[in-house]
């Protein structure tokens, strides 16, 4: 499975962020693992809770109280990011590594033109001058999409469409080349149509770089145009791991299987038959020994319900945090 | 607005959504581990108990003066927070007097609040022409200070324990009204309110069930705090000599008639000070309590 | 031949836009929904799709006369249902009912699941306050929610069992008609299915009639019969969904099928994509002739010059199109 060239430019090891709300410890994330290749896409896929979003912020040290990131490893090119103080992850963020949000209506900071908001970012990080920064801000707009770059360089976010706020975003989130790029949910709040244009925008960009991106979505649409590889979340921890053909072809953790089962797809016709998952996503604070999924689980036994199943690697190269595939 | 403050606003984001709103009982948790708020709750029940058994708990008669002991000191016997400038037991005119200070900071807002939660809500949720007029009556209000037209309104009418409390009420009314109608109108915007009125609700309907129980807690936090202040202008207004007339007494009053002996007797004027100053705090903080107790994202732990 | 339960015909609504100067030939109006027609008939679901702007939730507002129209005219079995004002009105809504897109915030707070239920039965007067919570929790069953659920608050209960809560809400008062506005999309995935396995359910049970919106034409392929495609304002194609999903006619309605990501990286990877370019038009500012033309590949002259009239081009199939004209 390991067919990427080199090592890997990040590697999460057992990272774990509690949040200590009034009502007890919500484990958003619980023991997250995995590596990440240069040029390789790698896709996160999780329902809500299911701590996704929660991993990218804590990778990316944005984690505010009742949050805390209470262990684990972060290497990137094998520096610790949990260990570094924080002038020095300031210098990462936005510069090395790049995110991409949700929602581009909160992301962008209403008061400023755009140009504005992307040249800081070169400015800071590169210390270009305010011209040469400006210059390439709109070269910058041009690579994503948006051509009229003069004009619009003086533009305030509300004078765009959520699609081209998109774009300025991801404008600002390669503005200094970063090795890795975060995009949290980047097209979940566009329509369809613009949707795919973005998706293709991220995956040129990702390639001309030759960075590594991480895709956080919930849409296994997504995960399948975009992915190489894919990590399937569930109640704060991976259940699956494994490349993308694999997690769609043959699926072993009930979770993965559970939910692609469950998908409406286009060719499904008026007579085909829905396969929900029982059940609801687990309370995080109040979450019962043994396997979260097991409550939904139609193949559990008693030993899911007492022991917690550790993530194992199989022979065909996956992972899979499951008492019974790993049996098998 | 550096890159790392523009992303943190997600992680708020991501936390809060993450958190659910508690229930009743959660939130009264919430209220309790306030100290201010609860220690002002429960000193204002103290207060309200006292004046509430005043015929029982008053050591003597408040009118009764014993010319002998004017302008005692405290701790005079019989006379715990000693005598006023005609003999009269300050500490039982302070119980008597309490009845007739929370009197007039409570019930004009408690009137007030009713009046505005009805023009309030009327406004905000028809609009149009009735709310503008309204409106610009209201402002007419907000022009002059609070208290001036308190005192203004006041002196236009009688000396009395009534004209205090219409006049307070009167100047209330406008500021609760605007928080009434500016929560209507947001409510009014809400998804279930528009599930109301396709399920067939009649805007009597919607009002009474729909907009009112959901703007309520706000409104009573802020009139809450109001009262605190209404208990310092009542006070004024019956220092001014426009309220209750002697013999009756009432904080403000026992203040007015202590400014004579403010040199040689302090006492007369310094302990109905303080407790004026002590429950307009008090509410003061309970109503502080109360819209923490609402809003979760007020209450940082 | 039964008549239709709900025809609607020239439906529009136009928004006044404030402070807006002249320029050429455009009127200071926003139409949000400019003259769609359609009729539905008994035990069908329609669905609606379109992106933003495309008016298929105003839609929803004006047949339920949640919003006013500002043109056309909109007949439920038979009856003129934009002649009837005040109580008249509120009776007609009895027949017809709206699901909307968040589940937790179309709820009242401050009310239990159960009076949250009843509420509609007690706005029609229907029945005592006890006949009115027995027909509640009789409801509460039938959309799968627990008879403990009866007494706890929305915030208590999960999107998926609000939503539950919210469609039995709307079925309470046995209507005819029930529109679905992005049922399904605030919820999560593996949720998705048991809702419109409860909604397909409850269409056969009780014989109603659905108009179903949504961004997400896999979801709304599923449950329709026929599909309607909406482009800022006008409904541009409309035929079966099969039908529609194999041959689709109208170029806007290609381009929607072909952004749609498949979950299958075996079929389609991002590369394979052919990309719709540029961006939605406002609606404030449509374009001249076929609203589309602009982003349009198969664009001819006259496509800027007139608007294509919605017309059959095959058997219960219409798009409004020069293509086929």
């Amino acid at each position: 499975m390991d067919r990427a060239a080199g090592a890997p430019l990040l590697r999460v090891e057992d990272l774990r962020t509690y949040f200590e709300l009034g009502a007890g410890t919500l484990r958003a994330v619980d023991g997250v693992s995995f590596a990440l290749h240069p040029g390789r896409v790698l896709g996160i896929v999780g329902e809500s809770g299911s701590g996704k979003s929660a991993t990218a912020l804590s990778i990316m040290r944005l984690i505010d109280p009742p949050g805390r990131i209470v262990g684990g490893r972060v290497l990137y090119r094998e520096q610790d990011l949990m260990r570094l103080p924080e002038r020095e992850m300031e210098a990462l963020r936005g510069n090395r590594i790049g995110m991409v949000f949700q929602n581009p209506m909160t992301s962008l900071d209403p008061s400023f033109r755009i140009g504005q908001q992307i040249a800081e970012t070169l400015v800071t990080h590169e210390r270009l001058s305010a011209a040469e920064a400006r210059r390439r801000t709109i070269e910058l707009l041009r690579l994503v999409g948006i051509p009229d770059g003069e004009r619009r360089y003086d533009d305030y976010p509300h004078q765009f469409s959520g699609g081209m706020r998109q774009r300025v975003l991801i404008a600002a989130a390669i503005a200094c080349k970063p090795d890795v790029l975060i995009a949290d949910e980047p097209t979940t709040a566009l329509d369809v149509t613009i949707q795919a244009q973005i998706l293709r925008l991220l995956a040129d960009l990702q390639r001309r770089l030759g960075s590594a991106m991480v895709l956080i979505t919930h849409d296994l649409g997504v995960i399948a145009a975009m992915a190489d590889e894919v990590l399937v979340m569930y109640a704060g921890r991976v259940v699956e791991l494994a490349d993308v053909d694999t997690i769609f072809h043959a699926p072993k953790h009930p979770y993965t299987r559970g939910l692609l089962q469950s998908l409406v797809r286009l060719e499904d016709g008026r007579d085909s038959v829905l396969q929900p998952i029982a059940g609801a996503p687990p309370n995080l604070i109040d979450l019962p020994p043994g396997c979260p999924f097991r409550p939904r689980c139609i193949h559990a036994v008693e030993r899911c319900a007492t022991e917690l199943p550790p993530l194992r690697k199989l022979v065909d190269g996956r992972q899979v945090a499951c008492h019974l595939a790993v049996a098998s | 607005m550096s890159d790392s403050e523009r992303f943190l606003t997600q992680t708020r984001v991501a936390a809060a959504a993450i958190r659910r709103r508690p229930s009743g009982g959660k939130r009264w948790a919430a209220f309790r581990r306030d100290p201010a708020a609860t220690l002002s709750l429960c000193f204002l029940l103290l207060v309200l108990l006292v004046a509430l058994a005043a015929p029982w708990i008053s050591p003597a008669d408040p009118d009764d003066a014993v010319n002998s002991l004017r302008n005692a000191p405290p701790g005079t016997p019989g006379f715990l927070l000693g005598a006023d400038s005609d003999g009269r037991d300050v500490l039982s005119r302070l119980i008597w007097g309490g009845r007739i200070s929370l009197l007039v900071g409570m019930t004009p807002s408690v009137l007030a609040m009713l009046i505005s939660l009805v023009l309030g809500t009327i406004t905000g949720y028809f609009g149009g022409w009735v709310d503008q007029i309204v409106m610009r009556i209201l402002d007419v209000f907000f022009a002059f200070p609070l208290v001036l037209l308190a005192i203004a309104i006041a002196g236009a009418f009688e000396p009395g324990l009534f004209t205090e409390i219409l006049a307070i009420m009167i100047v209330l009314v406008p500021y609760i009204s605007r928080l009434v109608r500016s929560s209507t109108v947001s409510v009014k915007e809400l998804p279930f309110i528009e599930a109301a009125k396709a399920a067939g609700a009649t805007h009597l309907d919607i009002l009474v069930r729909y907009i009112l129980p959901n703007i309520l807690t706000p409104v009573i936090a802020y009139t809450t705090t109001l009262i605190g202040l209404m208990i310092v202008v009542g006070s004024g207004l019956s220092f001014l000599g426009l309220g209750i007339q002697p013999p009756a007494a009432d904080w403000g009053t026992m203040v007015s008639d202590g400014r004579v002996a403010l040199r040689t007797a302090p006492h007369i004027t310094i302990f109905p000070g303080i407790l004026i100053g002590l429950v307009s705090l008090a509410f003061n903080f309970l109503g502080d309590g109360l819209t923490a107790m609402l809003d979760p994202r007020a209450r940082r732990a | 031949m039964t008549a239709p339960l709900l025809q609607v015909a020239d439906l529009t609504k136009a928004f006044p836009v404030k402070g807006r100067a002249f320029f050429g030939g455009h009127a200071p109006t926003l139409k949000a929904v400019d003259g769609i027609s359609f009729d539905l008939v008994h035990g069908e679901t329609l669905g609606l799709v379109g992106e933003s702007g495309c008016g298929k939730s105003t839609t929803a507002r004006l047949i339920l006369r949640l919003v006013e129209p500002t043109g056309g005219s909109i007949r439920l079995d038979g009856r003129d249902l934009l002649g009837v004002a005040g109580e008249e009105l509120r009776a007609l809504r009895r027949e017809m009912q709206i699901v909307f897109q968040d589940p937790l915030s179309s709820l009242n707070p401050r009310m239990s699941v159960g009076t949250n239920l009843a509420e509609p039965l007690r706005f029609h007067r229907v029945g005592t306050r006890g006949e009115r919570r027995d027909e509640a929790r009789r409801m509460l069953e039938v959309v799968g929610l627990q008879p403990h659920d009866f007494d706890r608050f929305p915030h208590e209960l999960s999107g998926g069992q609000c939503q539950r809560l919210a469609i039995a809400r709307a079925l309470v008062l046995k209507p005819k008609l029930v529109i679905f506005d992005e049922p399904v999309s605030a919820l999560d995935v593996s949720i998705r299915a048991q809702i419109l396995t409860l909604l397909l359910d409850l269409q056969q049970r009780f014989g109603l009639t659905y108009i179903f919106i949504s961004h997400d034409l896999s979801v709304v392929k599923r449950v329709s019969d026929r599909i309607a495609v909406m482009y800022l304002g006008r409904v541009v194609e409309i035929a079966g969904s099969a039908r529609l999903h194999a041959e689709p006619r109208h170029p806007y309605t290609r381009s929607l099928l072909q952004a749609i990501p498949l979950p299958d990286p075996r079929l389609k990877r991002i590369g394979d994509f052919a990309l719709l370019e540029g961006d939605l038009p406002s609606p404030a500012n449509p374009p001249s002739g076929c609203r589309f033309h602009t982003r349009c590949a198969r664009r001819m002259p006259r496509c800027s010059a007139e608007e294509p009239a919605l017309r059959e081009v095959a058997p219960a199939h219409l798009a409004s199109c020069f293509l086929y004209q």
